[in-house]
């Protein structure tokens, strides 16, 4: 255009300009929208304000339906440290606060406060801040704050929180100043330089003075040359020391910071470092302004300037309420019937809206009636033919055509080896690429799925860890009472004679024999591992216990393949039983210790199980279950009595191991079984049962263990007993396996013993 | 939906197409001058052949065939292999040479964008190891010849392989500079005086007459050097790459190694240089894999035409490179921004108090 004219007509800059790599001349459209002054957008009838208007936390509603608001009250306060505060652009009432459609490219719904303006416009109450006071003591905090609360973001579109870029570290070398405005339509800061130049400036001075900034730098493209003067003219009626206007090339993207970075310091910052980190921090003309705004006359960002233009009568800047709903302003700059589509932001990296309906936000520095006119249709598709031209573009130095490849063929990895988060999606090299190829889209695909897998691998990561240790903790909980019951049940192993068929009770008994042999040794070992009772010691010698367990479930699996069944078949069922027999043994312990421990805290595990087993009940069993309850009451009543038992027990903790042996008896037998199965099975359990009557008295059961984790543990039990007695064990064999567990806990017990 | 950037700079594949078959005009201007309009005839045939196997084979893939078609990609890998044939050339010699491009080396390997190697190249390669002596009779330029055949009696010798007249083909043969002088070397161990004979000193300043039509490649090369059509680091390192060898060699012995404008300027070093090399989909992206890839082509080049079997060595040396470019865009990946080794110093010095 008429750029080299004007250039010439401006002063020479006082400071270097360098350069970045690639860029593009896209039409720059400005002459549309910047002749015209800025003119303050008619009052809406509603305002639909979204709550997200910064990156970071959604800020947190403070308003209800039906509340009157005054211009400038909170609407939503800031949540967390990256957030920022919601105001009411004006008075009014609020009508609603759901979910609507909002000005993003995904056009999903967020939550917003739909405002009906009163009309009158008032202000309610605002709280000036001394900043002059807190800068002059060095009080950069208050000043951050007040500015969060005042609703302070980055206005060039990425509303990155304002009050965070504040944070004072000890001086900063470069303060530079984005009034580059690169976007092709755009000419809000424009405008806003030629017309309140002074405020800008006095903004510039409030954040170099924060940031104890050395050096300042205006950068602003050449073909905004009445910017240029008039930003040049304010600077020098100020006395910020060492602060210049620099004119930089008009060259998309320059207005990118990592770009005016580098243009105005040759500084490149890094992907993931901040440019604090280099000396330089760079802040928007419109925001240094707002913060201006907001310290001076303590009024938040409840407007902004916004480009119309395009396919409109009337296109120029207006300065209009956050959550002026796009149609309305659209109205007002006279859009045109054959309008196809409407973008936010600038045609480089704005995105077509969703719907005209949604609000003005705080990123709004734009909105363009698309037509023909302005964007002929983009020709097909074609295939890559890696003609360089977007590598020659990319003002981020990468390979957009590999970046492309590996996007499409979904190589997610090899696109992040080849820094596609370096990309700033800018658009430059898809302008450029001779095949029409919408590169962007490609990589905003790929970032996508590599976030979304990352977060997917993160939620997995953690559903699995929390099961593997409830997994552990469960097992670690059953597994260490078999230990201690095994290493109890020794003793008294006339008790499992009782109703076992003669030829397997003699080998339980052999086994059980060889197991008191070991405990021989065993129980003192105990003995001392036990009493150690401080929580502590406690938890520790429950891992061991545990691991001993583990030790002893493999040797027993192991035994059971030694008895000539195929692994692969066997185990199931063994495993099946064998937990089985554990769970049950582990269940006795536990109602050992509840009935020691504090019956008021036990008794939920009474209504926790109760369903449980009412469900489980059917006629022809419940004569069963009265006739074992019976049995097991009968056997209880000989264990209450047991010395180590304390006196206190309440009776309706009894009641409450007496649901779960009910439930316990109840389902084992549910599974289709023959009859003659199950009153083997019924045999076998009451022999199981009989040898843990004797167990579960034993004098080492700890004391101390939560009463809460104990009635968990019993409800997780529970349940697990239900489904693991389902699998159709034939008695025989259940029978075996059971002895060679003896065996085998017996077996561990010994070893516990000799660590210990 | 429409996403960013919402508009695109006008230059689609085919007006890229279109430049590079424009830049290729003025050295057919003059290979017409020097040779007559056979390479018209041969043009046609090979755009002709072209354009129905593109077709036949998009139809085939189930591609749309007309934005394909018109992307242009066809046409001057047709032009580039007539261009590189013998102009009196037997018709079914560039017929099947453009077909071995457009079929086998272009869309058995994916089409557009996905051939590893320069179809033109391949077919060219495909022909001289097939048919040999075919693609070595070429016709000494008209003005050489004692009779000089005119427009009626080329076309019929291209369609029928006879010469009006009953003249057989030898009393308009001559072999192509490169040829003569590999031949002189082979039997006589020297260079001789075999320069100043009329095949050579019609040239000029330049080496024969054909180092003219090689000027006309040098000049629309330049047209999309700087209309940036074309890197400059392919056609650069490749003519420095070439230019240096030849420039040591004879130095070393100027009557057994020719000059290095004998080199740039014969065979297929300035077509090769600016239209075959710069091939997009089968060299490297990177720009200083670029400029290993052309240096390396001009070397090979050099070595295949003076230590080779071949009179000329462009076309092999190209197929050898294009197999080496995905190693050579692995190896020579720029740094990205802010991930320079040097960089920031003077941030450097700053951050520390
Ligand atoms: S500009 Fe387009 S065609 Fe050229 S290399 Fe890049 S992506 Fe491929
Ligand atoms: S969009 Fe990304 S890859 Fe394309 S030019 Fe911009 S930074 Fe480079």
């Amino acid at each position: 255009m008429n750029a080299p004219a004007m250039k010439a007509s401006l002063p020479a800059n006082t400071q270097p300009v360098y350069r970045f790599h690639g860029g593009v001349h896209p039409p720059e459209m400005k002459h549309l929208s910047n002749a015209a002054p800025i003119v303050p957008a008619p009052l809406p009838a509603r305002l639909v304000v979204p709550l997200q208007q910064s990156i970071g936390n959604r800020a947190k509603c403070r308003v209800a339906v039906g509340d009157l608001v005054k211009k400038g009250q909170l609407l939503a306060a800031a949540d967390g440290t990256v957030s920022v505060a919601v105001h009411a652009p004006t008075s009014g009432t609020v009508v609603a606060i759901d979910e609507q459609v909002v000005a993003h490219p995904s056009g999903l719904a967020e939550l917003c406060v739909t405002i009906e303006t009163d009309g009158f416009d008032v202000w309610g109450d605002r709280t000036p801040l001394d900043w002059r006071a807190a800068l002059a003591n060095g009080d950069g905090k208050t000043i951050r704050d007040y500015l969060r609360d005042m609703g302070v973001v980055g206005l060039g579109g990425a509303v990155f929180p304002s009050h965070l870029k504040l944070g004072g570290r000890d001086g900063l070398e470069t303060l530079v100043i984005n009034g580059a405005e690169c976007e092709p339509f755009i000419t809000c800061d424009d405008r806003l330089m030629r017309e309140r130049a002074g405020e800008i400036v006095a903004g510039i001075a409030i954040v170099a003075q924060l940031l104890v900034a050395r050096q300042v730098l205006v950068g602003i493209e050449d073909n905004k040359p009445e910017a240029v003067a008039a930003m040049r003219e304010a600077l020098a009626a100020s006395d910020i020391g060492n602060a210049h206007v620099v004119v930089v090339p008009t060259l998309y993207p320059s207005g990118g910071a990592k770009q005016l970075i580098k243009l105005l310091t040759n500084k490149e910052v890094p992907s993931g470092v901040r440019s604090t980190d280099l000396g330089v921090q760079c802040f928007n003309v419109a925001t240094v302004y707002t913060i201006f705004r907001a310290l001076e006359h303590a009024e938040p960002v409840i407007s902004r300037i916004v480009t119309l233009t395009g396919n409109v009568a009337r296109a120029g800047n207006v300065e209009a309420l956050i959550g002026t709903p796009i149609a309305d302003l659209l109205d007002f700059a006279g859009n045109q019937s054959d309008s196809e589509g409407y973008i936010y932001g600038g045609p480089m990296m704005g995105f077509e809206l969703p719907d005209t309906q949604v609000g003005l936000t705080k990123a709004g520095n734009c909105v363009i009636a698309r037509s023909a006119a302005h964007f002929p249709t983009k020709a097909p598709e074609m295939p890559c033919i890696r003609c360089g031209e977007c590598a020659t573009a990319c003002p981020q130095e990468l390979q957009p055509m590999d970046l492309y490849w590996f996007s499409r063929s979904k190589n997610f990895g090899k696109a992040q080896e080849w820094n596609l988060f370096d990309c700033i999606e800018c658009g430059a090299c898809a302008y450029v690429c001779p095949s029409s190829i919408q590169l962007v889209d490609y990589y905003r695909f790929a970032k996508s799925e590599i976030w979304a897998a990352e977060s997917a691998k993160k939620a997995a990561d953690l559903a699995r860890q929390r099961h593997e240790f409830k997994q552990f903790r469960e097992e670690r909980e059953q597994e260490e009472k078999a230990a201690r019951l095994a290493a109890r049940a020794a003793p008294k192993p006339e008790a499992a004679a009782a109703a076992v068929d003669p030829d397997k009770a003699a080998k339980i008994k052999a086994a059980m024999e060889r197991a008191a042999a070991a405990k021989a040794g065993a129980a003192p070992a105990n003995e001392t591992a036990a009493p150690a009772v401080s929580v502590d010691d406690d938890k520790a010698a429950k891992i061991r216990a545990a691991m001993e367990a583990a030790a002893a479930k493999k040797a027993a699996r192991a035994a059971a393949e030694a008895g000539g069944e195929t692994p692969a078949t066997k185990p199931a069922a063994a495993l099946d039983e064998e937990k089985a027999a554990k769970i049950r043994a582990a269940m006795e312990a536990a109602k050992a210790r509840k009935a020691a421990t504090d019956g008021g805290v036990t008794a939920p595990a009474a209504d926790a199980t109760e369903p449980v087993a009412k469900a489980a009940i059917d006629p022809e069993k419940a004569a069963k279950i009265r006739a074992a309850m019976e049995a097991a009451k009968a056997k209880k009543e000989g264990r209450a009595l047991a010395p180590s038992v304390s006196d206190n027990t309440p009776v309706g903790e009894v009641a409450g191991s007496l649901a779960n042996e009910e439930v316990q008896v109840d389902t084992p037998s549910k599974p289709a079984l023959d009859p003659e199965k199950a009153a083997k099975i019924r045999a076998a359990m009451e022999a199981a049962k009989a040898k843990k009557e004797g167990r579960a008295p034993a004098p080492a059961v700890p004391t101390d263990t939560p009463a809460g984790a104990a009635s968990a543990a019993l409800a997780s039990e529970v349940g697990q007993v239900d489904t693991q007695a389902k699998p159709a064990i034939d008695p025989d064999k259940a029978a075996k396996i059971r002895a060679a567990m003896e065996a085998a806990k017996a077996r561990k017990a010994a070893k516990e013993g000799g660590e210990a | 939906m429409i996403t960013s950037p919402f508009f695109v700079k006008p230059t689609p594949l085919q007006v890229v197409m279109l430049k590079v078959a424009a830049a290729l005009l003025p050295a057919i201007a003059v290979y017409v001058h020097v040779f007559g309009i056979g390479i018209l005839v041969q043009l046609t045939l090979a755009t002709l052949t072209a354009l129905a196997t593109e077709a036949a084979c998009l139809k085939l893939r189930k591609y749309p065939v007309k934005p394909f078609l018109l992307d242009g990609s066809a046409i001057v890998t047709a032009w580039l292999l007539a261009l590189s044939l013998p102009p009196l050339g037997a018709w079914w010699m560039v017929v099947l040479a453009t077909l071995i491009a457009i079929a086998v080396a272009k869309h058995l390997y994916g089409g557009l964008g996905q051939n590893p190697f320069n179809p033109a190249m391949i077919g060219f390669a495909v022909m001289i190891v097939s048919f040999p002596a075919q693609m070595s009779r070429w016709a000494a330029p008209l003005a050489l010849q004692s009779g000089p055949l005119d427009a009626g009696a080329q076309l019929a010798y291209i369609f029928t392989g006879r010469l009006p007249g009953g003249i057989g083909f030898d009393a308009i043969a001559s072999a192509t500079p490169l040829d003569t002088v590999k031949t002189v070397l082979i039997q006589h161990g020297g260079l001789g005086d075999v320069l100043q004979t009329t095949l050579f000193t019609s040239g000029g300043l330049l080496p024969s007459q054909m180092g003219w039509i090689a000027l006309a490649y040098l000049a629309g090369g330049l047209y999309l050097l700087f209309s940036r059509i074309i890197p400059w680091q392919t056609p650069l390192s490749f003519i420095a790459g070439l230019g240096l060898m030849a420039a040591a060699m004879h130095l070393y012995d100027p009557n057994h190694y020719t000059s290095p404008l004998f080199h740039l300027f014969g065979g297929a070093a300035m077509l090769g240089a600016f239209f075959i090399i710069t091939d997009p989909v089968s060299g490297p992206t990177t720009p200083r894999g670029r400029l290993i890839f052309g240096a390396s082509i001009g070397v090979l080049t050099y070595l295949i035409r003076v230590f080779g079997g071949y009179p000329d060595g462009v076309a092999f040396a190209v197929i050898i490179l294009n197999i080496a470019a995905p190693f050579i865009d692995q190896y020579t990946q720029p740094a990205v921004f802010g991930r320079k080794a040097k960089q920031n110093d003077s941030s450097k010095k700053g951050a520390k108090p």
